[in-house]
């Protein structure tokens, strides 16, 4: 996987996540291309959709659009599983989750995203693996009151 | 100063602006707190700037000036401090700025801290965005997270080395030793990981793929437990256990099995397996199959297995889902070429797919029925691509006209002149449509009906008016006689006819190409209709034409008329159909689509032998005469545009060994003596050796040379003479050439020979077909010149052929 985007009907970005090296300003562009194209296509069209020399995979969740940009080897109706995956993992973490969950709490996105995926694979295929590491992480974070008293370096 | 405020509060504030400009006055207001706030120094709410930071970049707005800030963040002994920072790291900083070098140190540090999900951020970070530089640095320490015992953090591990092998492939050698056991982890992370390791370090080096080969067995099993083990609620994915692995193991073992015999055998069961039993009735078991059936395709399956697959993905095709139809059309692109047959079998439901209302598998079904059309199935399929053309998007047209084309030449048919796509057709295909149209000799009259009647309607698609008007100027008189028996024929008389051609001349919607084409159109009909005065004051016009070509085309055709005018009806007579040369087509069609016929399509290009002039002038002081036409080797293959030729032809000609004009693409001292020059083609023998004898035109030194004789069907002035050269010595005759020349009132044309050599002890012969034109009727003679060298010694030789049989000139 090249990357992963998702946005609301709107274009507003909510997540980004990169998995090659490319400049700001062709992250720009690409994500501005992809919210033009998915955007435009049709409800009931097909989820799949090629561009440039990647496969496209998208889907609507609610207000949200998820699309990747996949590699040619990549199996494209797999990619639809993961996605259902994260959305799943999002969900149980959030507890019915919505995109306001995701506009305010963008960090914890990132940090469930960056426990299932790693540089474009999947890095945990088992959703209660997944589940128990974020609660012992966040479990680490320090409470305010600790934050103030321990020193930072 | 006040605390900073909180990251919910900022994100609530920005939500509330109603306009653009009342968002980026909020943000430009909270980026100056908090690039005090970084001046500051202050540690305890650095991580909560950062945070904001980070959504203001999400929203588009630059944060270049955090990005120091997350490094000092990840330096922090504080886990929630590490957490933002490594998102910032990833989010604002890439390889290509500097300051991720500093990171380095720090991410080394975290990668031996004692919580493993410290280390398990540093991973994180280093396997999404690390560069060359820091991957080299740390691969010692990734490698020995490879080898720990700790799932969680081995299966970072497995994936960081991935990302390290991508950026510096010559680490690769560094992991082997740590891959030994990784495959008999029961953690399925540790086993997904693992396996998309191996399949990098197999795809990127042909030792590892060697290597890993004995991992199939294991590999084999691995799926089989996966497939067979019961019900596991953390990996169960609608009835089917962890497909992401199942899937993962595929691909593996489609790399692993690639022109591997042995391991391609061991794979049998399991893909079989996999294949009739998994569940078909949500998209995670169609995601198995599709990684199955492309498993199969790949390695050494046996039959019954292809078979199996292209079953598999027949079935797709059938599929409510529209994604597994679009995956299905997908594969069975890839799949033509090799199994053309099985494809076929579902060519209907292919064909079907083209009326489908996604525009992705109406693309992707056009592509596959262009693979699939063959002899066999023309006509139904043309059918079917003609009428989607007509009702297609605009994007479509291009292609699907142009591949209609190519598809309906390979066949040597021509259905029907598809009028309404005439301006979406590319350039290069009007000189394959006109080929295509000579080649169809029963439909002339129809075609130049029906493009008349465009014409009429529409002259503004470029195309399809140089397509038309070339077919008026051909089959003019057929147009104006009005026989057609395919449709209504209509009563066209000759001055509507050069009324519409001259249209076309004015007209501000012709392109000069088109301008170009309609002159020599109106110039064609000269021999064909009987208004040749007006024509001739046409063509007069266009003599003082500001446009460069058509100046000098009326200029030169004028020449004819005055000049030439015998020789008009030779020249501006009907073209004889062309032999086709090599296509490039836009769509990628199969040379033979699944049948053995050696189509008269793959035209031998013998090498055309280019004659030296200086050779020729010798011939030529020879037979003593100063304006003998030179003699003519084959010319090079594909004729550039058919009305282009005859312009050349016409431009030569009126030149009477003067400078010959631009146009002229051969050799600069030639005249192209007739029609038929610049078409590849082998003569047309309609009737074949009407009974003239053959005779020797040279025997001597072991080489023997015969003429046999054949009279071309459309015209009766044309002899075609094939000589036959054999060698009746013990050593083969190389570089054999053979040059003739003729009298003054014959115009010659030699086409390439079949070869240069000359086997030995009358093994073989070499031939080649001369083509003569005799419009005078005057006794054939003939001097010819034969170049070749025997036993390394070259032998050259000269003689007069004057003993042609009566028969060959008359």
């Amino acid at each position: 996987m090249r990357f992963l985007l998702l946005f609301n009907r709107q274009g507003r970005l909510r997540l980004q996540k990169w998995f090659i090296p490319l400049s700001n300003r062709e992250k720009n562009k690409i994500i501005s291309e992809m919210t033009l194209t998915v955007l435009a296509r049709p409800p009931k069209a097909c989820s799949f959709l090629q561009w440039r020399d990647l496969k496209i995979v998208y889907r609507r969740y609610a207000s949200l659009f998820f699309c990747c940009g996949l590699e040619d080897q990549d199996n494209e109706l797999l990619t639809l599983e993961l996605l259902q995956r994260y959305v799943e993992l999002l969900d149980q973490y959030f507890g019915n989750v919505c995109e306001l969950d995701i506009i305010f709490n963008f960090d914890k996105a990132y940090f469930i995203l960056d426990e299932f995926i790693m540089g474009g694979e999947i890095q945990e295929t088992s959703r209660l693996c997944l589940a128990r590491h974020m609660e012992e992480a966040d479990a680490f974070q320090e409470t305010v009151d600790e934050y103030e008293k321990n020193p930072t370096y | 100063m006040p605390a900073p405020i909180r990251l919910r509060e900022l994100i609530r504030t920005i939500r509330t602006a109603r306009t653009q400009a009342e968002e980026r006055e909020m943000i430009q207001k909270e980026c100056a707190a908090i690039r005090s706030s970084f001046r500051e120094e202050d540690n305890t709410y650095r991580c909560r700037n950062v945070a904001k930071l980070l959504y203001m970049h999400m929203l588009g707005y630059p944060a270049h000036f955090g990005q120091l800030e997350c490094l000092k963040l990840i330096a922090s002994q504080k886990f929630t401090d590490k957490r933002i920072g490594y998102l910032g790291a990833m989010l604002l900083l890439d390889e290509r700025q500097d300051v991720h070098l500093l990171m380095t140190n720090c991410i080394k540090n975290d990668l031996n801290h004692s919580t493993q999900y410290v280390q398990g951020l540093a991973l994180c970070t280093l396997g999404c965005m690390g560069s060359s530089e820091m991957c080299r640095d740390l691969a010692g320490e990734v490698e020995k997270l490879l080898k720990t015992s700790n799932s969680y953090l081995r299966k970072k591990a497995a994936l960081c080395a991935v990302h390290v092998i991508r950026k510096v492939p010559e680490l690769m050698e560094m992991f082997l030793p740590a891959t030994k056991n990784l495959l008999s982890e029961k953690n399925h992370g540790v086993l997904h990981t693992s396996v998309v390791l191996l399949t990098e370090m197999c795809e990127r080096s042909p030792d590892m793929l060697t290597h890993f080969r004995k991992l199939v067995p294991q590999l084999v099993r691995i799926l089989k437990n996966l497939i067979m083990s019961g019900y596991s609620p953390e990996h169960d994915v609608s009835g089917i256990s962890d497909p992401f692995l199942q899937v993962r193991i595929l691909r593996l073992l489609r790399i692993l099995g690639k022109s591997d015999d042995d391991s391609s055998e061991a794979m049998n069961d399991i893909l079989a397996q996999v294949a009739t039993n998994t569940e078909t009735s949500k998209n995670v078991g169609n995601a198995i199959l599709y990684e199955t059936v492309l498993t199969i395709m790949d390695i050494k399956s046996e039959s019954g297995l292809r078979v199996l697959a292209i079953n598999i993905l027949g079935r797709f095709l059938l599929n409510n889902d529209k994604n597994i139809r679009y995956v299905a059309l997908t594969s069975l692109l890839k799949t033509v070429q090799t199994d053309h047959n099985a494809v076929q079998r579902h060519r209907s439901t292919i064909v079907d797919c083209l009326k489908d209302l996604d525009v992705s598998i109406k693309r992707r079904a056009m592509e596959l029925s262009f693979a699939l059309v063959n002899g066999n199935n023309i006509r139904g399929m043309m059918k079917e691509l003609l009428y989607f053309l007509d009702s297609c998007d605009p994007e479509f047209k291009a292609d699907c006209a142009s591949g209609v084309f190519l598809a309906a030449e390979k066949r040597w048919v021509l259905q029907n002149p598809t009028i309404n796509a005439g301006s979406y057709v590319r350039d290069d295909s009007v000189p394959n449509l006109i080929q295509l149209i000579t080649n169809s000799v029963e439909m002339h009259a129809y075609t130049v009906q029906r493009l008349y009647k465009a014409l009429l309607d529409d002259i503004s698609q470029q195309p399809l008016v140089q397509v038309a008007s070339w077919c008026i100027g051909e089959y003019g008189d057929l147009l104006v006689s009005g026989q057609c028996e395919e449709e209504e024929p209509i009563q066209v008389t000759e001055d509507e006819v050069l009324d519409v051609l001259e249209g076309l001349l004015v007209s501000n919607l012709s392109a000069p190409v088109t301008r170009g084409y309609s002159l020599t159109a109106i110039m064609k009909l000269s021999t064909r209709f009987s208004s040749v005065n007006r024509i001739k004051k046409v063509v007069s016009i266009y003599g003082s034409s500001i446009d460069v070509e058509l100046q000098q085309r009326a200029v030169e055709y004028n020449a004819l008329f005055k000049k030439y005018d015998h020789m008009r009806p030779a020249l501006l007579e009907r073209m004889p159909i062309m032999e086709k040369t090599a296509t490039n087509g836009p769509t990628e069609i199969v040379q033979t689509n699944g049948e053995t016929e050696s189509s008269a399509l793959d035209s031998k290009h013998p090498p055309s032998i280019t004659q030296p002039t200086n050779q020729a002038n010798d011939l030529l002081d020879l037979l003593g005469g100063n304006d003998v036409p030179v003699i003519q080797t084959a010319l090079p293959t594909k004729p550039a545009s058919a009305g282009g030729e005859l312009l050349d032809l016409l431009g030569d000609l009126s030149l009477s060994g003067g400078p010959t004009p631009a146009p002229a693409p051969s050799v600069p001292i030639s005249q192209t003596p007739f029609l038929l020059d610049g078409l590849s083609s082998q003569p047309l023998f309609n009737d074949t050796a009407a009974g003239i004898p053959p005779m020797t035109a040279y025997n001597k030194n072991g080489l023997k040379i015969e003429f046999t004789f054949e009279r071309s069907n459309p015209n009766p002035n044309i002899s075609v003479i094939t000589i036959h050269a054999s060698n009746s010595t013990e050593a083969d005759m190389t570089d054999f050439v053979f040059q003739a020349a003729v009298p003054k009132t014959f115009q010659l044309q030699l086409l390439s020979p079949s070869s240069n050599i000359v086997p030995a002890l009358n093994q073989g012969s070499v031939t080649q077909v001369i083509r003569v034109l005799n419009p005078q009727k005057q006794q054939l003679r003939m001097r010819i010149k034969l170049t070749y060298t025997l036993k390394g010694a070259p032998v050259q030789d000269l003689a007069e052929v004057n003993n042609f049989p009566p028969q060959s000139w008359q």
